[in-house]
């Protein structure tokens, strides 16, 4: 594995392999040792072409807990913004010696065409890329979802995880079906039928109109953010009505499994998608998907630069 | 200056009859059985042309030339010999152009820098409305009446999208025997739209550009041109759907004529899954079933002609994102090739076939008198020779035009055009471009 860029790319070992190794590094993060000496004097550049906080932050914290070197390139103020090309950045990148490229991006695909073109050499991270994928992303939910829900197995087999929201746009739902169905989950998609993509039959899953006709068999609900945008593009009526029918409030939270957990990539809408009684209830893990990230992204840098990975229990 | 008379020997016309032809004057000057003439005057430059096929000169209805306005990409003096390498011998200039060919001033400029250029006969499309706006109509008589005699009048790139303006238009062009040629595409179901939508759209997160957006635009046209009783020429048709509304429409009687591009006979949706915006195309590679579609529809003539839409972009155009890049390929010198490849060596059409679709029918909607004439004692020597036999490698860096954007670098095509021929003179010898008019 050199690259990131979709999940699609993974076999399910693979897969474990990386969520097999967050469990081990995140012993270390809640132990004693915060910091591993593993990519000491390699040089990770996060290249944010799109606005972002947690996943830059976490790939930051990631990579500065096993030593290595991290350079931040952000659209504003940078050259991005002065209309530089995504090939003339990677060629900077190249000539300054990056060892591996985190990149989030607006147009679908920019990671790929960061790989398959011959314009540098090292690892090239897919931190999201249009409404493409957010492979990242996926391996933390699966991760966090392993841990309250694996049953001690690696594997998600038999765990059934909704996926609310705008599925249409959303990188976080390709990735999620992708991975989650090749580790054994059971994924339902719940959405309005204006925000499902043309072809969803043909994906590794089911879907569904209506949420409170799923909420009661899950044992995972995973709550997408409605972008501000898709309020003027004719997409609902308007924000109330999408609320009324998928948003996740007390209410409907009541209907879930005992066990269920809630789940949200953030940034939140409150009181939109999510209502703050949900987001702040015990069983919203949202904040335990950020701490989880950063393990997770410690995995991925670990698997894909030193070519090697941990065995559960190894350290 | 003497024109070099020829002798082309041995070749197979499009019925499959074995000729020697003899071109003198800019004209057919004689048919002969093969051998059948005791000996060859030594002033005539002898063409062997055994195996190969002698075809009527290409005429294409699609051809964005650039100039004026983006000469970086595409020239009329490096599109003409694209063309010429192409076994083309007439083209004709979209209008979208800087400034657009939207007056009689444009218009005949560009046809002049063709005749300069002395490649092939360039003749403009003219736009149907001011700018490519979509609000007003452009001066579609001035146009008609300049030295260029605009007969066709597009907006493509752009879909004349008001039912109203449409309706005018398609009126407006009877008066001289005009055509409206559609880029069918109703521009609210495609905002921001990069592939086709399907399954490989969703999959990409690539905006999809359903193939009910084409559709809708063509139906709504063919009613349009029956109540007003003109003619309609559809741009580059992409879609089974499409196919069978104009199947309909000409069981109905109705004047209309589609094109297909010869990338949309080959390649597919697919392809987007590798990001390179080479295949990134305005109307986007749909599924194989469409072009299974289009290539019956082809040869059964539901289809008219095949175009290129040949579109050229200066490299940055296409070394970038997905999103970011421009949409449209090349077209000119691989079109015989992609036809042979995906019509004549599948066996869904014969020569004869190929020379009514790429010659003579686009000559007859264009009104290009001067074009797609049955190979005949009398007719203009405008003729091409291409061995079906050969193969050739496409390589991007050799291109004549001045763009590189080929989806087809790399690939090996069947079908070497050798030899082209514009009102008797060769513009392409043994598949070189030769030198041609003041430029030197």
């Amino acid at each position: 594995m050199k690259h990131l860029l979709s999940i699609a790319d993974l076999s399910a070992a693979e897969a474990t392999k990386i969520l097999d190794t967050a469990t081990e590094l995140a012993r270390t993060s809640d132990g004693q040792i915060k910091k591993l000496p593993t990519l000491r004097g390699r040089t990770i550049v996060n290249l944010f072409a799109e606005d972002s906080t947690r996943t830059r932050i976490s790939f930051e914290a990631a990579a500065k807990r096993l030593s290595a070197d991290v350079i931040n390139f952000s659209a504003k103020g940078s050259s991005i913004s002065k209309g530089e090309s995504l090939k003339d950045t990677a060629l900077t990148l190249q000539a300054m010696g990056a060892d591996a490229v985190v990149i989030r991006h607006g147009a679908s695909g920019a990671a790929q065409r960061l790989a398959d073109n011959e314009w540098m050499s090292g690892s090239v991270i897919n931190a999201g890329d249009g409404t493409h994928e957010h492979p990242s992303q996926a391996l933390l939910d699966a991760f966090t979802i392993r841990k309250h829900l694996g049953k001690g197995s690696s594997d998600l087999q038999g765990v059934h995880v909704a996926i609310v929201g705008d599925i249409l746009h959303s990188r976080v739902a390709r990735s999620n079906v992708l991975l989650l169905s090749l580790l054994g989950a059971k994924v339902t998609l719940v959405a309005p039928p204006t925000l499902l993509p043309i072809g969803v039959e043909t994906w590794p899953c089911t879907f569904s109109y209506d949420l409170d006709s799923v909420l009661p068999l899950v044992d995972a609900v995973m709550m997408l953010r409605v972008q501000q945008e898709r309020m003027t593009e004719l997409f609902f009526p308007n924000p109330r009505e999408y609320s009324r029918y998928y948003g996740l409030n007390a209410e409907r939270m009541r209907t879930l499994k005992k066990t269920a957990i809630v789940m949200h990539p953030g940034p939140m809408n409150r009181g939109l998608e999510i209502s703050a009684e949900v987001a702040d209830s015990a069983r919203s893990v949202i904040t335990e998907q950020v701490s989880n990230g950063v393990s997770v992204r410690m995995a991925i840098l670990f698997v894909l630069l030193t070519g090697s990975h941990l065995e559960v229990g190894s350290m | 200056m003497i024109q070099p008379k020829y002798h082309i020997k041995n070749g197979t016309l499009p019925n499959g009859e074995k000729k020697d032809i003899s071109i003198e004057n800019g004209v057919i000057l004689s048919i002969d059985n093969v051998g059948s003439v005791a000996s060859i005057s030594s002033d005539y430059v002898v063409v062997d042309a055994k195996g190969s096929r002698v075809l009527p000169g290409l005429v294409d209805l699609h051809t964005h030339l650039r100039e004026p306005g983006r000469e970086d990409s595409e020239t009329v003096l490096t599109g003409s010999r694209a063309g010429a390498k192409g076994g083309f011998t007439a083209l004709s200039a979209m209008a979208n152009t800087s400034p657009v060919a939207d007056t009689a001033g444009v218009v005949e400029q560009v046809f002049r820098l063709g005749q300069e250029a002395g490649y092939l006969d360039v003749f403009p499309i003219g736009a149907v409305t001011e700018g490519l706006l979509g609000l007003s109509l452009s001066e579609i008589g001035a146009m008609a009446d300049s030295i260029a005699r605009v007969r066709i009048f597009s907006d493509d790139g752009n879909c004349v999208f008001d039912p109203l303006l449409m309706r005018r238009a398609l009126e407006y062009v009877k008066k001289f025997g005009g055509v409206i040629a559609q880029h069918a595409q109703d521009p609210r179901l495609t905002v921001g739209s990069q592939m086709n939508e399907g399954e490989i759209s969703s999959r990409l997160g690539l905006k999809g550009w359903p193939a009910v957006a084409e559709e809708a635009i063509i139906a709504r046209d063919v009613l349009l041109t029956e109540h007003v009783k003109s003619r309609l020429h559809v741009c580059h048709v992409t879609t089974a759907g499409g196919v069978e509304i104009i199947r309909w429409a000409k069981q109905r009687g109705i004047d209309v004529t589609a094109e297909v591009t010869p990338h949309h006979l080959l390649l597919t949706d697919d392809l987007a899954s590798t990001y390179d915006p080479i295949y990134k195309v305005n109307p986007p590679l749909r599924s194989h079933a469409d072009v299974h579609a289009l290539r019956e529809a082809l040869a059964e003539g539901i289809i008219d002609i095949v175009a290129t839409d040949h579109a050229p972009h200066p490299t940055e155009s296409k070394d970038c994102e997905w999103q970011e890049a421009s949409f449209g390929m090349l077209g000119l010198e691989t079109a015989l090739s992609i036809v042979q490849k995906t019509m004549v060596d599948t066996g869904l059409m014969d020569w004869q076939q190929v020379s009514e679709r790429m010659s003579h029918t686009p000559a007859r909607i264009g009104g290009y008198e001067k074009h797609g004439q049955q190979i005949a004692v009398g007719s203009t020597a405008n003729l091409l020779v291409i061995d079906p036999s050969q193969i050739w490698h496409v390589d991007r860096d050799l291109t004549m035009s001045k763009s590189t954007n080929t989806p087809y670098h790399g690939h090996t095509l069947p079908g070497v055009i050798t030899h082209t021929f514009f009102q008797g003179r060769a513009t392409v010898i043994d598949s070189v471009v030769q030198k041609i008019g003041e430029v030197q």
